[in-house]
C-alpha cells in the first residue's frame, strides 16, 4: 500500500440490479475491480456484499428465484449475458466459501477434481499441477506424505487452504473468497491473509469479510456497502483514514453496524 | 418451600425417571420376544436345519430350501427396487426444488411406504401372477422389490438433503455441470447414508409373509428356479407354525429365530455405517 499504483481494470460492473424474488438487494451498482489487485467489500449484514461477490461467477443462478440485470463486463464480455458459458466463466473465476468445502475424496482427488474438468492430464502432469497447487495455497509441507488420505480429515485452517488450492489449481484470473477466515481461528486466520498477499502476484482477488482490521490488513481497494448501495469505493487507506462519506466513517470507526 | 435450585434438581430427576421407565416399558417387550424365541428356537437349530428340506409331517427335516428361497427373493427384490429407489431419491433431493412432480412423487411413496404389504402381494398377483398363471420366485421378488422402493427413495432423499448446499455451490463454483456435482459430490458424501437405507430396507423385506404368500406361495422341494413356486422363511414359519406337529412347530421357532437375528445384524451394521456417515460432516 501507499506507493502510487498503476492499474488495469479486470472486472467492470455497470447498473448492476439484483433480486431475490420481488427483494432488490442491489441497487445500480457501478464498480471496477483492477486486476492483480485485493479487492474488499465490507458493510454490515445483509448489506449485498457476499450477494455481488456471487455475482461475478453467476452462483445465484443454482437458485431459481434469483436473478441479475446490468453488466458485468470481464475481457470486453457480459458475464451476466445468457450466452455466456457458464462452465467457461467459473474455470476464469474461481471461489472460496466461508465454511470449508472439501469433497468427500482424497486431498489429491479434490484438487484434481476441478482441473480433469477443462484439462485431460496424465498422470504425472496431474500429480504436477496437485503439488502446483498445494504449494502456492502453502499446504504443500503438511499434507505431501498423506496425499491420499481423506480431504475431511484436516483441520479448519488445513480445509481451507486445501479449497483455496483447488480454486487455483484450475489457474482462474480472479479469485472470489466470500469470508474466507470467519470460521477459522487466529493463526489460521494468519496463514490464509499471509496467502492472499502472495496469490494476487497471480490473481485478481475479491474478498468478502466482516472484520474490517482484515480488510485494511490485506486489500488495496475496499467497497463500503449498506442495505445494497455501494457507498464508497476507493483505495483502502483512503476508505479508512479519509473517507469522503459519513456513513463509511461511522461504519469504519464503529459507531454503528 | 423449595429453592429454586432444588425445585429444578427435583424435577429434572422425576422426568429423567419416567423416561427410563418408558424406556425399560419398550425394552421388556423386545427382551421377552427375544429371550422366548431363543428359548423355543435354539434347541431346534441343527446342522440339520440348514442341510435339509422341509419335512412332511412326522419326520424329520431342515429349512434350507426356505433359507435359499428367502434369500434369493430378498437379492433380486433388493437388486430390482435399489437402483429405482436411489435414482427417485436422487430426483427428489437434487431437482425437486421446483415445479409440480416433485411433491406429487413425494406423496405417492408416502402412501406406498405405509402401504399395506399384503396389498402389494394382491397387486402383483393380479398383474403378474394371473397372467402367467402359476406362482413363482420372480412374483416373490417383484413384490419385494415394491415394499423397498419407497424406503430407498426416502433414505436417499433424506440422506442428499443433510449433505449442505455449500458442497454443491463449491463444485458448481468450479465449473462443474450439475451430472458430475451429483455423482461424484453429494451421492459420494451421503454414501455411508444410502448404505444405511438400503440394508434397512432388506431388513424390512426380509420377514414379510403376506407379498409372498399370493406370488411365490411355498414348495416343499429344492427349488432354484425363480419361474417356479419358491420356499421361503416366512411362509414356512407361518404354516408350521399353524399345523398341529411337534416337529413342524420346532422348525417354525428356529426359522424366526434366524430370521429375527438376521435382522438385528442388519440394523446394527446400518447403525454403525451411519454413524460414520454422521461423524464424516
Amino acid at each position: 500500500m501507499g506507493a502510487e499504483k498503476t492499474t488495469t481494470p479486470k472486472l467492470l460492473v455497470r447498473d448492476l440490479n439484483f433480486f431475490y424474488g420481488e427483494y432488490r438487494a442491489l441497487k445500480d451498482i457501478n464498480l471496477t475491480i483492477p486486476e492483480k489487485m485485493v479487492t474488499a467489500f465490507i458493510g454490515p449484514s445483509g448489506c449485498g456484499k457476499s450477494t455481488l461477490l456471487r455475482t461475478f461467477n453467476r452462483m445465484y443462478q443454482l437458485y431459481p428465484k434469483q436473478k441479475a440485470t446490468g453488466e458485468i463486463i470481464l475481457d470486453g464480455d457480459n458475464i451476466l449475458d445468457k450466452k455466456q458459458d457458464l462452465n467457461t466463466l467459473r474455470a476464469k473465476i474461481g471461489m472460496v466459501f466461508q465454511k470449508p468445502t472439501p469433497f468427500p475424496m482424497s486431498i489429491h482427488d479434490n484438487i484434481a477434481f476441478g482441473v480433469k474438468l477443462y484439462e485431460n492430464l496424465n498422470r504425472r502432469d496431474m500429480d504436477e499441477r496437485v503439488e502446483w497447487a498445494l504449494k502456492k495455497a502453502a499446504l504443500w509441507n503438511e499434507v505431501k506424505d498423506k496425499l491420499k488420505q481423506s480431504g475431511t480429515g484436516l483441520s479448519g485452517g488445513q480445509q481451507q487452504r486445501l479449497c483455496i488450492a483447488r480454486a487455483i489449481a484450475v489457474k482462474p484470473q480472479v479469485l472470489l473468497l466470500d469470508e474466507p477466515t470467519s470460521a477459522l481461528d487466529p493463526i489460521s486466520t494468519a496463514h490464509i491473509e499471509k496467502l492472499i498477499d502472495e496469490l494476487k502476484e497471480d490473481f485478481t482477488i475479491v474478498i468478502v469479510t466482516h472484520n474490517m482490521q482484515q480488510a485494511a490488513r490485506v486489500s488495496d481497494y475496499t467497497a463500503y456497502m449498506y442495505l445494497g448501495d455501494l457507498i464508497e469505493f476507493g483505495d483502502t487507506s483512503t476508505v479508512f483514514t479519509n473517507p469522503k462519506r459519513k456513513e463509511t466513517e461511522d461504519y469504519i470507526t464503529g459507531r454503528f453496524g | 418451600m423449595l429453592t429454586l435450585y432444588a425445585r429444578r434438581r427435583l424435577i429434572n430427576y422425576l422426568s429423567l425417571g419416567i423416561s427410563v421407565l418408558a424406556m425399560a416399558f419398550g425394552l421388556f417387550w423386545l427382551g421377552w420376544i427375544l429371550w422366548t424365541l431363543l428359548q423355543n428356537g435354539l434347541p431346534g437349530l441343527s446342522a440339520v436345519v440348514f442341510t435339509q428340506m422341509t419335512p412332511p409331517p412326522g419326520s424329520n427335516g431342515g429349512l434350507l430350501n426356505a433359507i435359499f428361497g428367502s434369500l434369493m427373493m430378498t437379492a433380486v427384490g433388493t437388486l430390482i427396487g435399489t437402483p429405482i429407489g436411489i435414482l427417485a431419491g436422487t430426483y427428489l433431493a437434487e431437482f425437486g426444488q421446483r415445479g409440480w412432480l416433485a411433491p406429487i412423487t413425494r406423496f405417492i411413496n408416502d402412501v406406498l411406504l405405509s402401504a399395506p404389504s399384503i396389498v402389494i402381494g394382491m397387486f402383483i398377483y393380479e398383474i403378474y401372477i394371473t397372467r402367467v398363471k402359476h406362482f413363482s420366485g420372480w412374483g416373490g421378488a417383484l413384490a419385494l422389490s415394491i415394499l423397498v422402493i419407497p424406503v430407498v427413495i426416502r433414505t436417499t432423499e433424506n440422506m442428499l438433503r443433510l449433505i449442505p448446499n455449500t458442497l454443491r455451490e463449491a463444485a458448481a463454483a468450479l465449473g462443474a455441470p450439475q451430472w458430475k456435482v451429483i455423482n461424484f459430490v453429494t451421492l459420494r458424501a451421503a454414501r455411508a447414508g444410502i448404505i444405511t437405507g438400503i440394508l434397512l430396507a432388506v431388513a424390512r423385506i426380509s420377514g414379510e409373509t403376506a407379498p409372498l404368500l399370493f406370488t411365490a406361495l411355498n414348495n416343499q422341494f429344492w427349488n432354484n428356479d425363480m419361474d417356479k413356486p419358491m420356499a421361503n422363511l416366512p411362509v414356512v414359519i407361518f404354516q408350521f407354525a399353524m399345523s398341529p406337529y411337534e416337529d413342524w412347530h420346532n422348525l417354525a421357532w428356529a426359522g424366526a429365530l434366524l430370521i429375527t437375528f438376521s435382522v438385528l445384524t442388519l440394523n446394527i451394521v446400518a447403525r454403525v455405517l451411519f454413524r460414520q456417515q454422521a461423524t464424516n460432516h
